[in-house]
């Protein structure tokens, strides 16, 4: 059963991932990756604002998750992501999948990843000195998913 | 009666985050027309489709999908999760 977590407080992506690897029993493969608020546009970020539908931030991520379970031969998937201000440096979301096989588990963690940037409910907001912008979703992380349904889900 | 809900700059732009309205509306474009024709704060927020998500109570749909019977409907620009 994937866990999903939705929180604005910060996270310890290690103890994240220690306590998802220590719950396997028989995974050979822990896979995870990390998103980091970083400064892209403008040279000057002061803060990230990330917004949410509460009501269907756990429902559209779990979906995602379940998804990635029938997929791959998966043992289990973790999926946290954070909601409100964050600053520079600080983790925004993490993945986390167990596997047998680290194929299974490297693939389903960039599926998850994939299909969160643009099917879960966050919207990302840039505060700079000059003003606040939302970010614009990119046409590679639309295109990201076409891999996904081309072979055949 | 039906619940609507606005997020990032599609929120800013209809100057609401909620709203409960009455509609006659049979899709999620339909309503959309309906919400333009208000006024000029929503045709500016809702007119350019291409960049309008939805949600008919809280799962991704088409804006050609029913929402006879639903709930609550959320518009939104493309997410940017990760």
């Amino acid at each position: 059963m994937p866990e999903i977590i939705v929180q604005a407080d910060p996270f310890d992506m290690g103890a994240m991932l220690n306590r998802f690897a220590a719950r396997q029993d028989n995974a050979g493969a822990v896979v995870s990756f990390s998103g980091i608020v970083r400064d892209v546009a403008t040279g000057d970020l002061a803060a990230m604002e990330i917004e949410h539908y509460p009501s269907m931030t756990e429902k559209a991520l779990a979906e995602i998750a379940d998804q990635a379970m029938d997929r791959w031969q998966l043992a289990d998937a973790f999926i946290l992501h954070r909601h409100g201000r964050m600053g520079q440096g600080d983790t925004i979301m993490m993945v986390a999948t167990a596997a047998r096989h680290r194929a299974d588990a490297f693939a389903a963690a960039e599926f998850l990843m994939d299909y969160l940037k643009s099917r879960a409910p966050f919207w990302k907001k840039e505060i700079t000195a000059g003003g606040a912008a939302w970010v614009a979703a990119r046409d590679e992380d639309e295109d990201a998913l076409s891999r996904w349904q081309q072979q055949g889900s | 009666m039906i619940e609507l809900r606005y997020f990032a700059w599609l929120r800013e732009r209809v100057g609401t985050g909620h709203e409960t309205v009455e509609t006659k509306a049979a899709t999620v474009g339909d309503l959309i027309e309906e919400l333009k024709a208000r006024d000029e704060g929503y045709a500016f927020a809702f007119s350019d489709l291409k960049a309008i998500r939805a949600a008919v109570d809280q799962d991704l749909v088409d804006l050609d999908a029913p929402i006879v019977g639903a709930k609550e409907v959320a518009f939104f620009p493309p997410m940017t999760g990760g």
